[in-house]
């Protein structure tokens, strides 16, 4: 299947340019199973030019630090577990990272309630099974043990979310890099190159806490949100003018404005700190990540365009803002009162956005 | 390695000295690591080092075994004038890992004459005019600049890549002046303001302290100076120039002495401190024999798991890993204080900073405290406070003694200030003798005894500030930087208020506001409220400006008003209880308070609570009171017949009771109407709920005075008997006699 027929084709399809060009003109040690150097995988991330001028596009916009730390964990052959509340581009992260060093972001387990164990060993083809007793060809690989078999990066998304004995057999693989198969009296040895990224969410609620010998076989690297307000209006933006065109909306054009009030007041509640930092505001309880402000202006863009006069205005956001930030019915209508009245109302240029507030609450 | 002929003065062309001059950066390891090596390869006969020459006579108190870096010298203006005006003060700080503190230990060791060579103190507390823009950072930190040239963000990383890490040469000396003169002649030259004055009057000054050191007859020279300096040191000027640009120079007078040093005030970059950000990792760095990321990493996991965190060997290998890696990704030969942070977060951290804050703080920073020896000269705090005492007529004396002030005196008024600010130095030389309610009277009650460790606790205050008010403010602050619940804020409010400390208070009310801000617990807005008011009037009473605390009020009031109606749903009976006590606190400081707007606003809120359905009998009532008292309310008849109709269940109506006349009888003694209500419903309640009501009404009757309850009696004996009926006294006399008594009308 050509790339340009799938709906989102992988990370090491859609830049294969990139890493075709780095790997190109990578000239330093690779660790074995490496497609590319550490630099450059850092590169790759970062983005940065290349010698002949070749642009390499930065895949994460954040503190350099952060990658640095994420590429000389898996260069010493230890797991990598990405931590962060939702919308701070873990998974994102973690797909360009097994991209660029294995040329593979595909060996990915999914983490939900109910994955099963067989998801991170093996399972088996019942009916060959049934056939033919117990052999190779009746086993079915995980994502995990391929990764294994090939000295590959393999990746296991939202970790906290399946359940807790699920988890823990990742030990055994983490810390001994062979997966036993009793069965076949026979063991896989990983080969070099391999290791894990795993993603978690330490926001969520109902998540499964990680048992601390399986923490103990991570490094972590927490990423955060956006540092700056243009950093995020900047995603934003982006991110809603490609959403605006997938979901084929009718053409509202996305106030800058808009999206710099929406993204500022996400921000002022989020650090409990109004933007000047002269007041102190309490925090509400739900997450306020950059993915929330991105989904109150893309369905303000929906009522701007159906319902309004086409331009996204104050009212068409208000709603959006006030749903997004009063989950908790009682603390939560408190924390937004309180902000409105101290923070919103003595702004001049923000009273059409005020009154539109006080209209929905 | 610098090895000049310095051509003595004029008329004595004798012996070729040897002069060497280390250019170092002021408190780097690395640097006083290689100064010992060189000093003691050198041998010199004479040491000279950076800093004021009138701590030359203290110079030998280095030595002494019971000096404890860090330490830091500190030159003040002894000034009499009581007054306290164009009083300064510096220090210079030196840690174990200062060069210069190196220098100072090696020569007082090896019995080799050292000496001070920067510009007097004395000249350098008369500020130059135009002084006051300090020059860029270049001229602070030249290494600094240099490694930012190369791509690093530190130059103590820069100096160990470069220096300490290249073999094959074994001082770094040459290097850095060659550096340094680039550098200089690269740079434009500073405008002619008192900056740049400044700076040539230092060099002149350090250039003829070097010609003295020749005259004297020493042949073998170290100078230790900021490597900024080298080149100027160098350079061939004659003794003439020199002493005409130090001509004239004014003078202030000035007292030198040692004082013990924090790790914490070397990390500070205004004030005193002297910037370094990581002094702890500095002093690892020089002190760890090797491996010193091996060793940090392993010390940090000690504190983690002294902090009951579970952090293993295995964590520090991986850690240990992690930075090496690191460092090899960033083209660094060894993992520095970055990269260690890097894998600390990472690993021994598991990605949470709570930990990590808890490492910067004990090891990056490092609380270390110096120690001085017992015979160093006073510090001017002390000095401070013995002026005080004298001024104020204050004896020091170990024997408790009971001191009685009258504030309307302006000498018992400062009095009182110099021992409230005592007590926030946390030297309880004067502990007041009743805490609390006394203060709104114009007399205050202390017990004064002196006891020998307070120089001790002046000593180390002495950090905080040269005067007694100037630490007493300094100190306000950092205790409302890290100060716990909004009630131990407030309270030092009030502190700052009594001592009288307007420079303080912004500070403290900024934190007050913030913490308000940020409690989620109306209650303890509401317990705060009052205490401020309080503070406010009392600030009035005392002519202490109480603006910036006015405005946390403001905020506070509003943050109640929004708060107080979700926090009055589905309250039992304590807990309505003590929202009552608030609410009436609240509502008396508002009217101490007299702002009409907060008045009005306030009444609101509570006029807009009443119509709340499933409000609490006891709050309704006592709301319905207060609007009344207030004058808002046209109909409180109809609302205490809606209260106290057969609708209503008998407890609740009784809280409402309860509530509605919990300020004062004198209502039910004037109002007739209310008082029949009132009559008519205990008159038709049934049996069964009368014993139910009774010990609640009992409750709000007894809280009244025996003559209010007997003017009730009375009214409510002549206006309530239904007319026309007939009674049987003979019958009625036993429960009248009971009724009499509960009513206190008439004593058994």
């Amino acid at each position: 299947m050509t790339t340009d027929a799938v709906l989102r084709p992988h990370a090491e399809q859609q830049y294969a340019d990139e890493l075709a060009r780095l790997a190109e003109h990578d000239e330093r040690p690779r660790p074995p199973g490496w497609k590319l150097s550490p630099w450059a995988v850092t590169t790759y991330l970062l983005g940065g030019e290349l010698p002949g001028g070749a642009v390499v596009t930065p895949k994460y916009i954040g503190p350099r630090r952060l990658i640095e730390v994420a590429v000389a964990t898996l260069a010493t052959d230890r797991a990598l577990l990405l931590l962060g509340v939702p919308g701070t581009a873990k998974t994102w992260v973690s797909e360009h990272l097994a991209a660029a060093v294995s040329g593979d972001s595909t060996l990915l387990v999914q983490g939900t309630a109910g994955t099963p164990e067989e998801a991170l060993r093996y399972g088996w083809n019942y009916a060959r099974l049934l056939a033919e007793g117990p052999s190779e060809a009746a086993l079915v690989e995980s994502p995990l043990m391929r990764a294994m078999r090939r000295g590959a990066v393999a990746r296991v998304e939202e970790l906290t979310r399946m359940p807790g004995d699920v988890q823990d057999a990742l030990i055994t693989i983490l810390s001994e890099k062979t997966l036993p198969v009793p069965e076949l009296t026979t063991e896989v040895q990983a080969r070099k190159g391999f290791t894990v990224i795993a993603t978690a969410n330490d926001r969520d609620r109902g998540v499964n806490e990680l048992s601390s010998a399986l923490r103990r076989r991570f490094n972590t690297v927490v990423l955060p949100l956006p540092a700056t307000v243009d950093d995020e209006v900047d995603i934003v933006a982006r991110r809603v003018g490609q959403l605006g065109a997938a979901l084929e909306l009718p053409e509202a054009p996305a106030g800058l404005a808009e999206i710099r009030r929406v993204v500022t007041v996400f921000r002022e509640l989020r650090s409990g700190l109004s933007s000047d930092g002269r007041t102190r505001l309490k925090s509400p309880s739900g997450t306020l990540g950059t993915a929330e402000a991105i989904s109150v202006i893309t369905s303000g863009l929906a009522l701007a365009a159906h319902f309004g006069d086409g331009v996204l205005r104050a009212a068409d956001v208000a709603g959006g803002i006030v749903g997004a930030v009063v989950q908790d019915p009682v603390a939560d209508r408190v924390v937004w009162q309180e902000y409105l009245e101290t923070v919103v109302r003595d702004r001049p240029e923000w009273r059409d956005f005020y009154r539109a507030c006080r209209e929905v609450s | 390695m610098i090895e000049s002929r310095v051509l003595p003065d004029e008329e004595q062309p004798p012996a070729v000295a040897h002069v060497q001059v280390y250019g170092v950066r002021h408190h780097g390891p690395g640097s006083a690591r290689a100064v010992r090596r060189a000093l003691e390869e050198f041998e010199p006969d004479a040491v000279l080092v950076e800093g004021p020459p009138e701590a030359d006579p203290l110079l030998e108190l280095a030595g002494d075994p019971a000096m404890v870096p860090p330490v830091a010298l500190l030159a003040y203006s002894p000034g009499l004038d009581a007054a306290g005006t164009g009083r300064r003060a510096a220090f210079w700080p030196f840690a174990g890992f200062s060069p210069e503190w190196q220098a100072i230990r090696y020569a007082v060791g090896a019995g080799v004459p050292v000496r001070f060579c920067d510009l007097p103190a004395a000249n350098q507390f008369v500020a130059a005019s135009g002084e006051q823009d300090d020059g860029d950072d270049v001229r602070l930190d030249p290494l600094g600049a240099l490694a930012e040239a190369a791509g690093y963000d530190d130059a103590e990383r820069w100096w160990d890549d470069v220096v300490e890490h290249r073999s094959g040469e074994d001082s770094p000396f040459a290097a850095i002046a060659e550096a340094m003169a680039e550098l200089r002649a690269a740079l434009p030259v500073p405008a002619a303001g008192g900056y740049r004055r400044r700076e040539e009057q230092r060099e002149a000054y350090m250039r003829r302290t070097l010609r003295r050191a020749l005259k004297d007859g020493h042949e073998r020279i170290a100078v230790v100076c900021g490597a900024w300096h080298v080149p100027a040191l160098l350079e061939q000027v004659p003794a003439a120039a020199d002493d005409q640009t130090l001509r004239g120079l004014p003078k202030a007078r000035v007292a030198m002495t040692w004082v013990p040093w924090t790790h914490g005030r070397l990390a500070g970059r205004s004030g005193y401190g002297a910037g370094v950000r990581s002094p702890g990792w500095y002093h690892h760095l020089f002190t760890a024999p090797d491996r010193p990321v091996e060793r940090w990493l392993t010390d940090a996991a000690r504190l983690l798991r002294g902090e009951d965190l579970h952090v293993s060997s295995a964590h520090v290998i991986e850690a240990v890993r992690l930075a090496d890696a690191l460092a090899t990704l960033r083209g660094r030969p060894l993992a520095g204080l970055e990269e260690v942070t890097e894998a600390t977060r990472a690993v021994l951290c598991e990605g949470s900073d709570l930990p990590l804050e808890l490492i910067h703080r004990r090891m990056v920073v490092g609380e270390r405290l110096g120690v001085v020896p017992a015979r160093t000269p006073m510090v001017p705090l002390q000095r401070d406070l013995h002026a005080e005492q004298r001024r104020l007529r204050l004896k020091a004396v170990p024997d408790p003694k009971d001191q009685d002030l009258d504030l309307r005196k302006p000498t018992d008024l400062d009095r009182s200030r110099l021992l409230h600010r005592l007590r926030l130095i946390e030297v309880e030389w004067g502990v007041p003798k009743e805490e609390g309610r006394s203060r709104g009277t114009f007399r205050e009650a202390w017990t004064l005894a002196w006891r020998p460790e307070f120089d001790v606790e002046l000593i180390e205050a002495s950090a905080w500030g040269t005067t007694v008010r100037d630490a007493s403010a300094a100190r306000a602050q950092a205790m409302a930087a890290d100060a716990g619940p909004l009630p131990e804020l407030t309270a030092l409010a009030e502190r700052c208020l009594l001592a009288d400390l307007p420079e303080a208070l912004p500070e403290v009310t900024r934190a007050l506001a913030d913490r308000a801000a940020t409690d989620t617990d109306v209650a303890h807005l509401m317990e705060a409220l009052p205490a401020l008011v309080r503070a406010l009037r009392y600030g009035d009473v005392r002519g202490t400006a109480t603006g910036p605390l006015r405005e946390v009020v403001d905020a506070l009031a509003v943050r109640v008003r929004v708060g107080l109606p979700p926090a009055t749903t589905a309250l039992d009976d304590d807990a309505a209880e003590s929202l009552l006590d608030r609410i009436d606190a609240v509502h008396a400081a508002l009217a101490l308070l007299a702002d009409q707007d907060h008045l009005t606003a306030w009444q609101r809120t509570l006029a807009s609570l009443l119509d709340h359905p499933g409000l609490h009998g006891l709050l309704e009532g006592r709301l319905t009171r207060l609007l009344l008292d207030a004058g808002l309310l046209p109909d409180v008849t109809a609302r205490m017949a809606r209260a106290v109709s057969t609708g209503a269940a008998p407890a609740r109506a009784a809280a409402w009771v309860e509530g509605f006349l919990a300020g004062g009888a004198l209502i039910l003694t004037h109002d007739d109407e209310l008082l029949r209500l009132l009559d008519a419903w205990i008159a038709e309640l049934p049996p069964d709920s009368f014993t139910a009501v009774l010990p609640l009404l009992r409750r709000t009757f007894g809280g009244y005075t025996a003559a209010e309850r007997r003017a009730i009696a009375d009214r409510a004996r002549f206006t309530t008997s239904p007319p026309g009926e007939t009674l049987d006294p003979a019958r009625a006399a036993p429960a009248t006699a009971t009724t009499l008594r509960i009513l206190g009308w008439e004593t058994p």
